[in-house]
Order: C-alpha cells, then sequence, then structure tokens
C-alpha cells in the first residue's frame, strides 16, 4: 500500500472542479475478534463496513441512514481516518488520503471536521466555551488575538452570545452545547464537516433549531454535510441525496425526495413504514409493512442479499447472489434483485452501477409485481 | 366513561436544592380509565418522567415535598406507607423504564429476574413460577421462550431486552401500566414491534396505559387521550384528535408544527419554538411559556386556570388566557399541519 502514498503524494495538488470532495472506493472495514491466551488468532472478523463506494460532491448534503449496527458511524469515522480502513481507498479532493501519515493528514484535518452525537461527552467539562472553540485555532497556528476575535465571532455566528466565552459547558443546554460542538467544528473554516446524529440526543424543538441553523451555516461558508442518522424524517429535511445503509452495505442511494416517493429498496420501505406517522387519522387507515425479526449478526452476514433474511419480498435468487447496485434512471441506486416502484421498462433501461461491491453479480434485476411475497424455500429456513 | 382506576389531583413535587425549590410537578390532574391509553408529552424537564415515578413511589427522598392526592383503586399512592406500596408495586401498578439495558441486573437471568417479582406478590413455588415467565415471554413475542428463560441480559439484543422488560411489568397482571419512553431507545422497525406487542397487551388484557413520550408520531399511534406538559404544569389535556385536531394552547401548536414528517412535501424551514425552556428554579410568573410565546398580553403574568374552554368538547382542557375565538384564528394551519412561523426560527 505505501506504493499508493506516494502515487497519490506525487498527484497532489489542487483538484479541479468536476472532482467530487470525497470519494469512498469499495472501502471496507472489518475488526477482528481475537482468542488465545498467547497467540492472538483472529476467529472471525466484524463486517462493519464491506464494500461500500460513494462519492460526496462539494457543496451537497448527503444523509447517511440506517439502524443502529448498520456500520454507519463506523464509516463516517473511516472516511475521517479516525480508524484505517482495511481495504479500498479514501479519495480527498482528488488525494488518496487511505493510507496518509499523520504529518500528511494534518493539513487536510483543517478541512475536514466531525460534530458529535452526545453533546454532552463531547465538550471537555473543565475548559471554558472560548478555550473549547479556539482549540482547533492554536492548533494550527492562529495567534492569540486573532483567535480570541475569531472565537467571539463564532459564537455569534451559531448563535449564542459573546459573553458565552468564560462559561463552562455544564451551564448550557444540550441544544446550545451543540451549538458550541458546531462553533468549534466552524473553527478551521473546513470544506467539510461530518455530522455524526448531530440532533438525535436534542428535543424535537430544539431540533428544528439546530437544523435551521446548519443549513444557514451551509449556505454562508458553502459547506459539505455528511449527516448521518437514523430518523429518516429530520435527514429528508437536510439531504439533497440519501444513502441507506443495512448491515455494513449500501441498499440504496437516491435523490432525497425520491427515496421517500419511491424506494426501490423493501428494506427502505420498511424502514418509512415503520416511522409513525404524527396524525391520528392517517394512523388509523395505514397499513404499516411491519418487518419481522431483528438486524444479523455482522460477524456472519448472511449470503447474497444481507436483507433477504427478514425481506417480505425475498425470491431465491436472493439468497445466493449478491445483488449489484443498479443505476436507474435520475441517478437512483438500489441494490435490490426485485426493486418496488419501478418498471419493466426501466430495469431494461438500467445499468450496472460502478459503486456496485466487488463481490456483486452483474446479472440485471427482474421485475416482481408490487404484492408479490417470499419464496417458499426461503420462508422455512428463516423462522 | 367507565369508572377509573387512577386517579391524579392536584399533584405537586418539589425538590429542594441548594439553590432554591425545583417545583418539578406542579398541579398535575388526570384521570384513567381501565384499557385506556393515555400519552404525557412534553420536552426533558418538563416534568412528565417526575409525574409518573412518583405514582410508584419512587422519587420519594428528604428533599422532596408532595401534595395532592394519586387514588390507584383503594390506595392513595402519595401518602402510602413503604408496605403498602410495596403490596401495590409490579402488581397493581407496574412500570416499563426506557433503558433496557441499564434497568435489569446483568447478573442475574432473565427468567429469575421475572420469577423474583411472581413470587414476591403469589405464594407459589418457584417452579410454578418458571412456567409462567415462560407463558409472559411467549406472549411479549420472544422466540424459543423456554431456552431464552435462561438468558442473560447481555445476550438479548435492545429489542429483546425491551420485550423481556414489558414481560416482566406484565407478569402480575398489572392494572396500570407505565410505559416511560419504552421505544426511544430502539430503532424504528423494531420501535414498530414493540408498540404493536403493547397494543395488543391493551385489548387482551383491558390494562390502562400510560405512555411518557416526546415522539408525537408514537402517540398518534397509540394514545386516546394526551395530556401535554411544559414545565412542570398540564398546559393541555383532551383526547387524541382534540389535540392533533384543535389544538388550544400556542405551546401545543409549536410542538405539532416542529415535527419533521415524511409524508408531506418538505418545507423549506423546519418551524421551531424560539428560545429555551425555563429553568423550573425561579420560572416565569404566571404562564410559564410567556417568553416563548408570541400571543402574549397582560393577563398572561398570572396563571390560567386548566379548563374547559369549549363545551362541545368537555374532555378538552387548556390553561391558556386567550380567548377560544383568538387561538382559532392565530394558530396557523398550511399543509394540514399547525405551526409558528418559520421565520426567526433561530434563538
Amino acid at each position: 500500500m505505501s506504493g499508493a502514498v506516494a502515487a497519490s503524494a506525487a498527484l497532489g495538488g489542487e483538484a479541479t472542479a468536476t472532482t467530487p470532495l470525497l470519494q469512498a472506493v469499495h472501502l471496507k472495514q472489518h475488526f477482528p475478534i481475537k482468542a488465545g491466551m498467547i497467540i492472538d488468532r483472529t476467529v472471525a472478523r466484524v463486517h462493519a463496513v464491506d464494500d461500500v463506494s460513494f462519492e460526496l460532491r462539494e457543496g451537497e448534503t448527503l444523509g447517511l441512514v440506517g439502524e443502529s449496527g448498520c456500520g454507519k458511524t463506523t464509516l463516517s469515522r473511516t472516511l475521517m481516518r479516525l480508524a484505517d480502513p482495511t481495504d479500498g481507498q479514501i479519495i480527498f479532493r482528488g488525494q488518496d488520503i487511505t493510507t496518509a501519515g499523520r504529518s500528511a493528514l494534518k493539513p487536510l484535518r483543517k478541512d475536514m471536521q466531525m460534530v458529535f452525537q452526545d453533546p454532552f461527552a463531547s465538550l471537555n467539562p473543565r475548559k471554558r466555551v472560548g478555550q473549547i472553540i479556539a482549540a482547533p485555532l492554536a492548533l494550527h497556528g492562529v495567534h492569540a488575538k486573532e483567535r480570541h476575535e475569531r472565537t467571539t465571532g463564532l459564537l455569534e455566528r451559531v448563535g449564542l452570545q459573546k459573553e458565552h466565552i468564560n462559561r463552562f459547558p455544564h451551564e448550557f443546554s444540550g441544544g446550545q452545547r451543540q451549538r458550541i460542538g458546531i462553533a468549534r467544528a466552524l473553527a478551521l473554516e473546513p470544506k467539510l464537516i461530518v455530522l455524526d446524529e448531530p440532533v438525535s440526543a436534542l428535543d424535537v424543538s430544539i431540533q428544528a433549531q439546530i437544523v435551521n441553523l446548519l443549513d444557514d451555516l451551509q449556505d454562508s461558508f458553502g459547506l459539505t454535510y455528511l449527516f448521518v442518522a437514523h430518523d429518516l424524517s429530520v435527514v429528508r429535511h437536510v439531504s439533497d441525496r440519501i444513502a441507506v445503509m443495512y448491515l455494513g452495505k449500501v441498499m440504496e442511494l437516491s435523490p432525497a425526495e425520491e427515496l421517500y416517493d419511491k424506494p426501490i429498496h423493501p428494506y427502505t420501505e420498511a424502514l418509512l413504514s415503520a416511522i409513525p406517522v404524527p396524525d391520528p387519522r392517517e394512523n388509523r387507515h395505514r397499513t404499516r409493512v411491519v418487518v419481522g425479526g431483528e438486524p444479523p449478526s455482522p460477524v456472519d452476514p448472511p449470503p447474497g442479499c444481507v436483507f433477504h433474511t427478514r425481506c417480505p419480498r425475498a425470491q431465491e435468487r436472493c439468497g445466493i447472489e449478491v445483488p449489484q447496485l443498479t443505476e436507474y434512471s435520475s441517478g437512483h441506486l438500489g441494490a435490490c434483485h426485485y426493486p418496488l416502484h419501478v418498471t419493466g421498462d426501466e430495469i431494461a433501461a438500467s445499468t450496472r452501477s460502478e459503486a456496485s461491491p466487488l463481490a456483486a453479480g452483474s446479472t440485471r434485476p427482474e421485475f416482481l409485481p408490487a404484492g408479490a411475497g417470499r419464496h417458499e424455500s426461503l420462508s422455512h429456513s428463516s423462522s | 366513561m367507565a369508572e377509573p382506576v387512577l386517579e391524579v389531583k392536584g399533584l405537586r413535587v418539589g425538590f429542594r436544592t441548594e439553590d432554591g425549590i425545583v417545583q418539578a410537578v406542579d398541579d398535575v390532574s388526570f384521570t384513567l380509565a381501565a384499557g385506556e391509553v393515555l400519552a404525557i408529552v412534553g420536552e426533558s424537564g418538563s416534568g412528565k418522567s417526575v409525574t409518573v415515578l412518583t405514582l410508584l413511589g419512587l422519587t420519594r427522598s428528604p428533599n422532596a415535598n408532595f401534595e395532592g392526592s394519586a387514588r390507584l383503586g383503594g390506595t392513595e399512592l402519595v401518602t402510602a406507607s413503604d408496605d403498602e406500596l410495596r403490596k401495590v408495586r409490579g402488581k397493581d401498578i407496574a412500570m416499563i423504564f426506557q433503558d433496557p439495558m441499564t434497568s435489569m441486573n446483568p447478573v442475574q437471568r432473565i427468567g429469575n429476574q421475572i420469577i423474583e417479582q411472581i413470587q414476591a406478590h403469589n405464594d407459589i413455588s418457584k417452579a410454578e413460577a418458571r412456567v409462567q415467565v415462560i407463558e409472559v415471554l411467549r406472549r411479549v413475542g420472544i422466540p424459543r421462550a423456554e431456552e431464552r428463560v435462561d438468558a442473560y441480559p447481555h445476550e438479548f439484543s435492545g429489542g429483546m431486552r425491551q420485550r423481556a422488560m414489558i414481560a416482566m411489568a406484565l407478569s402480575n397482571d398489572p392494572r396500570v401500566l407505565i410505559a416511560d419512553e419504552p421505544t426511544t431507545a430502539l430503532d424504528v422497525t423494531i420501535q414498530a414491534q414493540i408498540l404493536e406487542v403493547i397494543k395488543e397487551l391493551r385489548t387482551r388484557t383491558n390494562a390502562a396505559v400510560i405512555m411518557v413520550t416526546h415522539d408525537l408520531g408514537v402517540v398518534a399511534d397509540i394514545a386516546d387521550r394526551i395530556v401535554v406538559m411544559y414545565a412542570g404544569r398540564v398546559i393541555e389535556q383532551g383526547t387524541t384528535d382534540e389535540i392533533f385536531y384543535d389544538p388550544q394552547h400556542p405551546y401545543t401548536w409549536g410542538l405539532l408544527g416542529s415535527i419533521a414528517r415524511v409524508d408531506r412535501p418538505r418545507p423549506d424551514r423546519l418551524p421551531s419554538i424560539p428560545g429555551l425552556p425555563p429553568s423550573l428554579i425561579g420560572a416565569p410568573e404566571g404562564c410559564h411559556f410567556r417568553p416563548r410565546c408570541k400571543h402574549e398580553f397582560a393577563q398572561c403574568s398570572q396563571v390560567p386556570a386548566l379548563e374547559v374552554r369549549d363545551p362541545a368538547s368537555p374532555d378538552h382542557q387548556d390553561r391558556c388566557w386567550l380567548s377560544l375565538e383568538d387561538k382559532r384564528d392565530l394558530r396557523q394551519i398550511s399543509e394540514g399541519q399547525f405551526g409558528l412561523e418559520a421565520k426567526g426560527a433561530i434563538a
């Protein structure tokens, strides 16, 4: 892999307008499970992120959704190089950073920042707000005087007051703390901010405030967001495109609105259907697809399509062949052999996406009418 | 309506702290009928959890101060002795906690934890209790219950653990089941499964359910009646349809308006309620929502009573000085959704 570093260093330089800001290429993150007293043997591996490819375009917001344990947080941490990937490449502004070392990464860290889920755990309780926000500035050699100026500016920008600069985190509510976390991420004027469940710990009325703030900041600083969340309704409000993950794999990647109008993957449909609608009358008339069972263990993911063990539409083929990520018109990607909401003609016009997992087959999906159920041969084995 | 199982009247809970008295619950009243699901909604710090914990006597401490009454059948829960409470808890009134990870004993088998509760209230042998445990585990949808009864909590997934918690709460067929944010820690697909379990139990055992939650989607799905709390007070209560389609209090409008919905075209900006909930020490005089309310006027410096405003809906009460006509004019309706103005949303 060291050859790749040399090659990327040589490549270096400014990226052109057409290159995506960040690319994940067949990225894998497997964690070994070890056993043995003297010699560590790897007895199994957790397939946390299993062959994921996507690109993040400058100025857009990509939502990344999935249930707990699907690998969304691991993926975002790996992209930030907070964990070293098992395989695959991470390309940031045209530069391969998969194996870049500390010193090579330092200037890049400025451009990629992160906001964490828990505003109580991600701020040092013994540091004043000013110190917290100025820390990244100090690390990158900004002078003390300028640091103070920029910190007060940032505080005001995120909706706090400059008098707050000398207070401690415990003096703030959850929503205000999240604003502090956002100010810290903004300090170095990054290009990309990874938001890992930035609003899930907050009350509804406060969630809306933070989402609107993030929206404003994106407009004024031209930021690119990777918005990780488990809540499909919040993601919709911020995202241009949305990727749905399940058991370490991308199931569907779609322009935001289309995902809600016509989900291609049965898993996405199940997720959408599981969201309770805050409207009692509508609820009474709605039939919900309640998917039974729980996600299988990522230590030993099922063969074929990873969702086939719970899928209400699964056929024989789903347990055998890994589905390719099929690209339909309008740039909607879905990894399903029997996609929903597409016609036979649309399937005929579809192509195999470059982002398909390496293990995937290259056969086209087939048309299966909307009401079709599970294949008999699968129903026995999955009880 | 049938005879109420539980009647809470003028409940007040205050905690003495170094900085003053925190009036966590301030004059809360509601009734609960058999087979009914009552949802208590509100943001963190609104006093919804303290209210239900008080019913079980779990907020008692030398610093706590209680007033009012909560009657469950013949038992007065607020002033009951520890012995009396012990007889009621787990038998007539049971609780499902929010976090199934931390509310079970990690070094005890799940079956034994439930057996302990059954034996506490019934004079039966361990073997007999075990048979009941397997039955109740099966009822909440745990597969291979006869094997899983001997598992430890860590061997269960989050959803399964929540099912086991529900099984534990149900083991003595309680008349009142209190669920404090039962699905908040769970994924949506698992949440949907758990809600189905609770609904089914309600119809089968005719137990009354108090559901404490901040998720209005869950409420719309499961509740018959809703109590909305803000800063320790009930600010509005009524049937689910009354609260969702004819909300009277400006806070309820804001709460309903700030939900992000997947079944509606997406608005440019999410409506939000400006400002923050007040601190319960030295809360504003009069209506607690006053500092965040757009429609505040002179009268708001006095606490409005919780009363019926429209004789046509006798179950619907609220705590707001605005006249009925003003309220119906002022709340904004867009796309079938109530909301505050989206402008100036950032506080």
